[in-house]
């Protein structure tokens, strides 16, 4: 059962953590201090969206059938396993852009270096060494959690539950007619 | 891409527009480009103050609650707070303190470029001080006035002089609450103090000491600023101006002023006249010198001479998109680091002149009060040359200026009321209480990107005049107001009710009226005093049906302004709320337990339009409190009460 970075755009405050976080983890010496006095552009691969005041934070997916995945001509794009994220490979890449048209949430974008695209590796690197994700582990709200799918669906269908039940409840203590 | 302005006057709308073709960045691309901005920030629950931090409290509560160090919401937001009351109050103050230096030199050397303009405001100012001014020379008392003033700022012992001449009900109620300033430096110290690790935790005792610095900047630091500026310069009276960019000539070399204080640009206003530098320009091929204001330095030379107005602060960067500006001179305060690179775009000589205030790119000729006019004639003689600079294909001026009239003060707002000889408040205090005039208001303060620009502005004003409440308008606002024409009398009296009107043409005056810069808050001071010592509408400020607002704030000038007039006893009304959402305890006691401590609080409303009538809303309060008659006239809006 695969783990996703599941969004609680009601909890996003735009501060942008992520987005700064995640570049740290993809710089070289992954030292936030180091990153803008060594001027190293490791791009960030997610993004704060504002729409009107709302702040949305979105980020790749890593979907079953990736757009990118099929898109791409060389293999740059691949899953190493079935269940696996969605990864890209510089070496492969010959730059045609058509991973990033491709994606329908426009989250690979062209390296601010202008070698290959960034693009969400779940911070696989990370997490052999057990940690989460750097993005979800910045997050000082909680609106981004690493999580099992299956135990975010439990999550939302306790909560339903609840109200159900409590509704059933209330109904059965009004006074009848 | 830069948005499109949706409410603003054609000549801003017009070079938005160029902006954007020319692919110029400007203030509102930038703020475009910020979105969306951090939620901690905007709700105040940022602390940075140690190097434990940073940290941050999480609104929703499932993260901390409190820093590093143990500080919640409240005092976190409160200490963010306070440390912006003492920004806008050094600001305010250390222009003040400016202002009397010169005026101390002007004492001192006889063959100063300053002179004592206004030597009634002067022995006034003297008296307030305990300074003898019978037999004496002018100097001399100036000299006196000048130090006691500038005692004010670092005096060990005692309170401040200024704040006496509150009214005395008001004076009381400070020394009553603790929060009569004792120097105006020493304030803005104690909150840096109150506010480091590990000081002040109570979150109203840090508003408090807010408070008190905020007081000392409204009736000391921006009151001395004032009263010495016309000492210096000349009490404004009303005079005619016209206002936009518009005022931008294309035959002549343009120089731009802006920025605060009128030390430089009042000198600039004169030299310009030289006949010398004239045939100079003429030269080179114009006609002649064309000088223009921006912000308040716009204000100052306006009221006392006319100049004209090129734009409030989010104008600054749309004048040199013109193209025919040959040199934009700026002092301090309010200059948008954007500027120089808009500058770059364009032949525009950016010339920076306080020690205070440098920007990398720009010239720098640094202004020095002893050779105020050699200064102010080689920085003419810098737009001169730079005339031929001037791209002429590359020029666009767009065709909007409206007329005005600018210029009130306490005092002429004061000779008006009762004519030049027996001078008095009495038909204003008569017209309130005899529901003529519903009450008053005063309309002020920055403008923001955040918001449609001058719609909350323009929209609040005339909401305020046509429900017969006076309007007393300073800084950006009074720009925005001019450019609109709600400063031209007959444009304004189409929009303001019945008994304004009547009340407003019978004495001569328009139903907005325009009193300065920013630092002028403190004639709104002046102005309620004399209505209160008057008589018939209470004893405080605070009895007076009266509010005020700033729609479009975003300086921490304008915190700090919102504080003292809180302080001083009156409702203040302000746009996008200050960043305190993230302490419901702050909050409440900004909008609410304040009033019981100082009469006045602060409220916070977006909506221009709901915004002024919740200011009426509260003026209506006070005029029942003073069981003040009915309105003689049918009003816009009348709440069942």
């Amino acid at each position: 059962m695969g783990k996703i970075i599941e969004v609680k755009i009601e909890k996003c405050m735009a501060c942008r953590s992520c987005e700064f976080a995640c570049a740290v983890a993809h710089s070289k010496k992954k030292d936030p201090e180091a990153l803008v006095l060594d001027g190293e552009k490791p791009g960030h691969r997610i993004n704060v969206e504002a729409y009107g005041r709302n702040a949305i934070p979105i980020n790749c997916n890593h979907c079953d059938e990736a757009a990118c995945l099929m898109a791409c001509p060389t293999g740059a794009i691949y899953r190493e396993n079935d269940k696996g994220p969605v990864l890209f490979n510089s070496e492969r890449c010959i730059g045609c852009k058509m991973c990033v048209q491709a994606c329908p949430f426009g989250v690979i974008t062209v390296s601010p270096n202008g070698k290959g695209v960034l693009k969400c590796d779940l911070c696989i690197e990370r997490l052999a060494k057990g940690q989460d994700p750097a993005c979800v582990v910045a997050c000082p709200t909680g609106a981004l959690r690493y999580i099992e799918q299956e135990k975010s669906n439990k999550e939302k269908r306790q909560r339903v539950a609840k109200k159900l039940t409590l509704a059933m409840e209330a109904q059965a203590t009004e006074p009848k007619e | 891409m830069a948005k499109e302005l949706r409410y603003a006057d054609s000549a801003s709308r017009s070079m938005v527009k160029r902006a954007a073709d020319a692919r110029i960045d400007t203030v509102w691309d930038r703020y475009e480009s910020m979105q969306p901005q951090c939620g901690f920030g905007t709700l105040g629950i940022c602390c940075k103050n140690c190097s434990m931090g940073p940290c941050r409290i999480d609104p929703f509560g499932d993260g901390p609650q409190v820093g590093i160090c143990g500080a919640n919401a409240d005092t976190i937001a409160a200490r963010n707070l306070a440390r912006m009351v003492a920004g806008g109050a050094a600001a305010h103050s250390d222009h003040g303190r400016d202002i009397a230096h010169t005026l101390l030199m002007a004492a001192e050397n006889p063959n100063s470029d300053y002179k004592v303009k206004d030597e009634e405001k002067l022995k006034k100012i003297a008296d307030l001080y305990g300074i003898k001014t019978e037999g004496r020379e002018v100097r001399e008392i100036a000299g006196e006035v000048a130090r006691a003033a500038l005692k004010e700022f670092g005096q060990q012992e005692g309170e401040i002089k200024m704040i006496e001449s509150a009214p005395l009900a008001r004076y009381k109620l400070w020394r009553e609450r603790g929060v009569a300033p004792r120097a105006i430096d020493r304030e803005i110290v104690e909150i840096m103090h109150r506010t480091h690790i590990g000081v002040d935790t109570d979150y109203r005792n840090i508003v408090r000491q807010s408070v008190r610095a905020a007081i000392s900047d409204g009736w000391g630091g921006s009151m001395i600023a004032t009263e010495l500026s016309d000492v210096l310069f000349g009490t404004p009276s009303p005079i005619r101006a016209t206002a936009n960019l518009g005022v931008i000539n294309k035959d002549y070399v343009n120089l731009i002023v802006h920025g605060h204080e009128p030390t430089l640009s009042d000198i600039i206003a004169a030299v310009s006249m030289d006949k010398e530098l004239l045939k100079k320009a003429q030269k080179k091929g114009a006609k002649g010198i064309n000088i223009g204001g921006i912000c308040c330095t716009a204000n100052e030379i306006l009221m006392r001479h006319g100049i004209p107005v090129a734009g409030s602060v989010m104008q600054q960067e749309l004048a040199v998109l013109t193209g025919a500006v040959e040199l934009m001179l700026v002092d301090v305060q309010c200059i948008y680091p954007g500027l120089e690179t808009v500058a770059k775009c364009f032949h525009t000589e950016l010339i920076t002149t306080s020690p205070k205030a440098k920007i990398p790119g720009a010239t720098h000729i640094e202004f020095h009060e002893d050779r105020a006019v050699e200064i102010a004639k080689q920085i003419i003689e810098t737009a001169i040359d730079n005339f031929p600079n001037r791209q002429k294909e590359n020029v666009f001026i767009p065709d909007h200026t409206e007329r005005l009239v600018a210029g009130f003060s306490a005092e002429s707002v004061f000779d008006f009321l009762g004519g030049k000889y027996r001078s008095t408040y009495r038909p204003l205090n008569n017209a309130i209480i005899e529901g003529r005039i519903r009450g008053g208001a005063g309309v002020i303060g920055c403008s923001n990107p955040n918001m449609e620009y001058e719609e909350g502005h323009i929209e609040m004003v005339k909401e305020l005049i046509k429900n017969d409440v006076i309007v007393v308008t300073t800084g950006c606002n009074a720009i925005s107001c001019g450019k609109h024409g709600l400063l031209q009398p007959e444009t304004a009296f189409k929009v303001a009710g019945k008994g304004l009107a009547e009340v407003c043409r019978a004495v001569g005056i328009p139903p907005v009226l325009h009193l300065g810069s920013c630092v002028d808050n403190s004639r709104i001071l002046r102005v309620l005093t004399n209505i209160v010592a008057e008589g018939g509408l209470g004893d405080d400020i605070s009895d007076l049906p009266a509010a005020g607002a700033a729609p479009e704030w975003m300086s921490e000038k304008a915190v700090s302004i919102g504080m003292y007039f809180v302080a001083s006893g009156v409702y203040t009304m302000i746009g996008r709320p200050l960043p305190v959402t993230g302490s419901k305890n702050l909050y409440n006691y900004l909008t609410d337990e304040m009033e019981k401590e100082f009469g006045g609080k602060w409220a916070f409303e977006q909506d221009p339009i709901e915004a002024a009538r919740k200011m009426i809303m509260h003026i209506d309060k006070k005029r029942k409190a003073l069981k003040l008659k009915p309105m003689i006239n049918e009003q816009a809006f009348a709440p069942v009460a």
